[in-house]
Formats: structure tokens, sequence, C-alpha cells
């Protein structure tokens, strides 16, 4: 079953075009990574995935719903959510509360309710608690909770920016470049976190990723983007021989 | 709500109490005269408006420095409504009539807010806080120039309606509202947007409206505030209401510290006191008033309590244990 689907979308900034006629399929429960030179598009697909771009042409479809011209919080609640390139945390806020923010629309209580502490708050909050930190400790970050964002390991700030991203309860986890800046132990535990949450909440994952070994390691499916195309598109395998990526990636 | 939540409800509640005897007692016997109970009040007022300004500029972290704006619009409105409830004859006792002038005051305001924030909110920094200046300043001159609410000259014969007592105790009630809303799922979501407005927004959160509700809420408590001066004052003018009182208010925020509730309590208290101690020697009152800012950004420019609360539970169990320790240590020399 597809989850999300993008038909021709381009991107055009002024005079140039970023993204030019891509296309993209996600079926339920797949591991798909997105590959490129520096300046090919990548970042730029994944904006307008989650609607911070709205595309020049195309349509995008995430659960039989377009989200063309949507905002990125509708977008988030259709079910797809992400991380950032540079981590986007809320640095002064402890990890549990990071959480907790993208937990926002499923705790059911008003501003009057929350304003008067109601018993509806007492529950909300209890609940969220709860939700949340069982989603910390599925990423063995339960002893950080109250740790301010600011002072985790750079390791964990990359989890505790997954753990926020899975607890809006997406569909879709877009992770753009979820390795960058780690050394080989992490990268490896990475690969081990990001396989372990596809199956445990049996999401969809497109991941942009630079590691190669990392992209070859666990993605089922790759797709290779240059200058805003995509040049080629298959398995791991098919694509370490791709005369096409070759010339890409090395030149001719 | 577990054990601990009760008991730091309890110790703050009994400190609330206390505080409001300790007055009661200085003002019934005199030893607080006239003089000191009418800045006792302004404090009030003026951590009202410090704490609602606090929404705005520490909890969604945008510079707004219009809020004198709104609290004219709280002043004038409550104002106008209290004389013509007055007017009609209406046997009502004194605190409702307040209690609904306030109300008043802090909807009407609070829907200037939302009308000003949601044009400006797509504006960020220095910018907001230029239009905020002109909105405030639109403001002061439409007051000026109209008629119905004197003009100029300003509006007379608003009933005085305050008094220590009421005021301190929605003094109180702000500041719980304000407290608790920092601490609900509404004020993470602000919150949140100071920390990083993309990241708010890719977690699912819709910003734009939680920004403009951050404003409008602060245009209410500001109204609120506005209300309570003008029924403390009973004579309003529209000069008060300037550009110099909204920077007043704003320097109280940002000394109490950005986002710190105890801090802007504290800090409204000193920055309302300090001026009144310093009449003495009025010539360089201001030169202090000015130095004890430099002083103070220079040793501390996150201001007095950053983005911490004051807690007086965890002060008083840190006095507690401190006491344990030398107890104990006491004890081991001994034997």
């Amino acid at each position: 079953m597809t989850v999300l689907s993008a038909k021709n979308i381009t991107m055009q900034f002024g005079g140039l075009t970023a993204v030019d006629q891509f296309n993209l399929e996600l079926d339920s429960n797949e591991l798909v990574g997105l590959i490129g030179p520096n300046g090919a598009g990548k970042t730029t697909i994944f904006n307008m995935l989650t609607g911070v771009y709205v595309p020049t042409m195309g349509e995008i479809v995430l659960n039989d719903q377009s989200i063309i011209k949507k905002t990125p919080h509708d977008i988030v609640k259709l079910g797809a959510s992400r991380t950032f390139q540079n981590i986007r945390l809320f640095k002064d806020l402890t990890a549990i509360e990071n959480v907790k923010i993208a937990y926002h629309n499923f705790i059911e209580y008003n501003m009057i309710q929350g304003m008067f502490r109601t018993k509806k708050f007492w529950e909300g909050e209890k609940k969220a608690q709860i939700e949340c930190m069982k989603l910390l400790e599925i990423f063995d970050m339960g002893e950080y909770a109250d740790t301010l964002a600011k002072n985790l390991p750079y390791g964990q700030q990359r989890k505790l920016e997954i753990a926020r991203a899975l607890a809006s309860d997406p569909k879709v986890l877009m992770l753009d470049e979820p390795a960058a800046g780690m050394n080989p132990n992490e990268t490896a535990e990475l690969m081990e976190t990001i396989h372990f949450i596809r199956n445990k909440f049996d999401i969809t994952v497109l991941l942009i990723e630079h590691d190669m070994k990392l992209v070859m390691g666990i993605c089922e499916r790759i797709i290779v983007v240059d200058y805003g195309k995509t040049i080629a598109e298959g398995t791991p395998d098919e694509i370490k021989n791709n005369p096409d990526v070759i010339r890409a990636y090395l030149g001719d | 709500m577990d054990h601990n939540k009760k008991k730091s409800y309890l110790i703050n509640a009994i400190a609330i109490v206390a505080l409001y005897l300790v007055f009661f007692v200085l003002i019934q016997t005199k030893t607080m005269n006239n003089y000191f109970v009418g800045i006792a009040i302004m404090t009030c007022i003026m951590i009202i408006m410090a704490m609602s300004l606090n929404i705005v500029a520490g909890f969604l972290g945008e510079m707004a420095l219009g809020h004198a704006g709104f609290m004219a619009i709280g002043a004038y409105s409550s104002a106008s409504f209290s004389i013509a409830l007055v007017d009609s004859g209406l046997p009502l006792p004194h605190l409702v009539i307040l209690i609904l002038a306030m109300i008043v005051g802090g909807i009407v305001a609070g829907i200037f807010g939302f009308l000003i924030g949601t044009p400006t909110l797509r504006l960020r920094g220095d910018y907001l806080g230029i239009v905020t200046i002109g909105f405030s300043e639109i403001i002061r001159i439409f007051f000026i120039n109209f008629g119905p609410t004197g003009g100029a000259a300003g509006l007379k014969g608003i009933t005085r309606l305050v008094n220590f007592n009421n005021v301190y105790w929605i003094t109180i009630l702000v500041a719980v509202l304000i407290f608790t809303l920092g601490r609900s799922k509404q004020g993470r979501a602000i919150i949140s947007i100071r920390e990083d407005e993309i990241a708010s927004e890719a977690a699912g959160i819709p910003t734009t409206r939680y920004k403009v509700l951050a404003f409008s809420l602060a245009a209410f408590f500001a109204g609120i505030g506005g209300a309570l001066y003008a029924h403390y004052q009973s004579f309003l003018e529209p000069s008060k209401f300037g550009f110099m009182f909204s920077i007043e208010m704003f320097v109280i925020v940002v000394l109490g510290g950005l986002g710190s509730l105890t801090g802007s309590i504290i800090s409204a208290i000193v920055l309302t006191i300090l001026p009144e101690m310093l009449r003495g020697f009025s010539e360089y009152r201001l030169l202090v008033y000015s130095l004890v800012l430099i002083i103070m950004m220079i040793f501390r420019p996150q201001g007095i309590f950053g983005r911490s609360e004051f807690s007086l539970t965890a002060f008083i169990e840190s006095l507690i244990q401190r006491k344990n320790v030398k107890n104990s240590i006491g004890g081991g020399e001994a034997s």
C-alpha cells in the first residue's frame, strides 16, 4: 500500500530548478534511502514533502490526501514527521518536555482547564508523562528525561530528535542525515535503532544520508538524485554497480 | 496530583496568606500610611503588567514594546464601563463592579491584542518591536483626541474601587493563572516557539495560532492591570501610557529574567519601590536607577533568575537539609 507518493514535483527558485520532475512512491513499512552528491536537491525534496516549501509543480499525496499547500503542522497531523540535518531541539527544555511538545495533539484539555488545573488537566498531563517516558525508554534515554536537551551528548541529541518525531505518531518518518557527525560506533548503534523503530512502530522510513555504510546497510531501496533529477533507483547492490551513480559521485 | 505537589501548594498558600496578614496588620495599625499603601498597590499593578508582558517577551520570546497601549485600552474601556454602571444606579457592591470592569477591560484589550497580533506577528525581533511601539502610540494619540473619554484633559470621575485587599488577591490570582499557563500544554507550545519556531512547526504545533494566543492573553492580562490602575487612580490621562511606560515594563521583565515569572515579581517590586526610596535625593534619582540597571546587566545579563523560577518549597527544603547536615556534623564531633 502506498503511504506517500510524489508525482513530478518540481521546485524552482527564480531561474534555478532545484528539483526537476521528481517521483517517489513509498510503501508502508519500507526503509528507503535518498542519496546524491552535495547540492543535488535532497533537502529541498524533504522540505517539499514536509510542507516547508510548496512545489512549483506536481502533486504530493499522503495517506490518500493531497498535502500541497498544507502547512507543516497539518502534515504532521496527517502522519509525516521529520528530523533536521542540523539538530533542532528545544535546547533549554528537558528531554521529556521536548517529547511532550510533539505529543501535544494527543493531550486533551483546553487552555481554561489548563490554567485552572481541573481534573482533565491532571489526567492529560499524567498520560503525556507516561507515554513520553515510554518513548524515551525505547531509546534507552529514561535516565536523561530531566536533563536539558543542550546538555545531552551529541548522539543522544540525535536520538532525542528521532524520539520527538515519533511522538506525533507518524506513518512516515523522514530523517535528514541522521548520522551526520557521528563516529562509526554511534552510526552502527543508530542503524540498529532505525531498524528497530521501523519494526516496532510499523512505519515507513525515508532517510537522506551521506554515510554509505549506513545507507547500503539498512535501506531496502535507494533513490539517487543529481541536479534535481532521479538518476537511479533500486536495491543497494544495483546502485553500487550503476555507472550513472558512479559518474555522479566520482565524475567521468 | 501527587504528595509533593500538594505539599508545595500548601506551603505557597500559607506564604501567600501570611504575607497578606502582615500587610493587613501593618495597614490596620497604621504602621503603613496611605503613601506606603499607595506604593504597595502600584507595585501589585506593576507585577500584573510585568507578568503579562512576560507571556510575550519571556514565553514567546518576542520583543513587544507596546504594552502600555493595551494597558490604556483596558484602563479606558473598564473606566467607561464602570462609570456607566455606577450612573445607571444599579445597587451593586463595589467588588462586583470592579470585577465586571476588569473583565470588560481585559476582554477589550484582548480583542485588540488579537487584532494587532494577527497581522504583526509575521514580523520578528526588532521589526515587531517597532511595529508594537507604533501601535501603542496610535492608541495613545487616539485617546488624546477622543472626546467621549475626556481627550487630552483626561477621564475624570472614576469611582475608586481598588484598595490593597482586593488588588492583592487579584494579583495572586493573575500570577497563579499565568504560572499554570506556562506549565500547561498551551504554555509548552508557546515556549517551544521561543526555542525554535521551525522545529516547533515540524513537531505539529500550529505556531501562528499560538503566537496570536500568547499575544492576546498578554493583552488580556494587561487590560486587567489597566482596569486596576484606572480604578485606583480614579483619573486617567493619555500621556501616562506613553512609550517610556512600555519601556519601563520591558525593563522590569528583562531585569527579572525573560521567562521567569518569579523574577518578574521580584523585579517589579524592586523597580517600583526603588524610585520612591530615592525621592530623598531627587536630582540623582534617575542616575542611581540607571546605574542599578547597568550594573545588573553587566554582572547578570540573563536577569535576576534567568529562565528558572524561585521555588519556595525547594528553598525551605534546602534550609532544612542544611540544618540537618550541620546537626549531623555536630553530633559526630560530640561522639
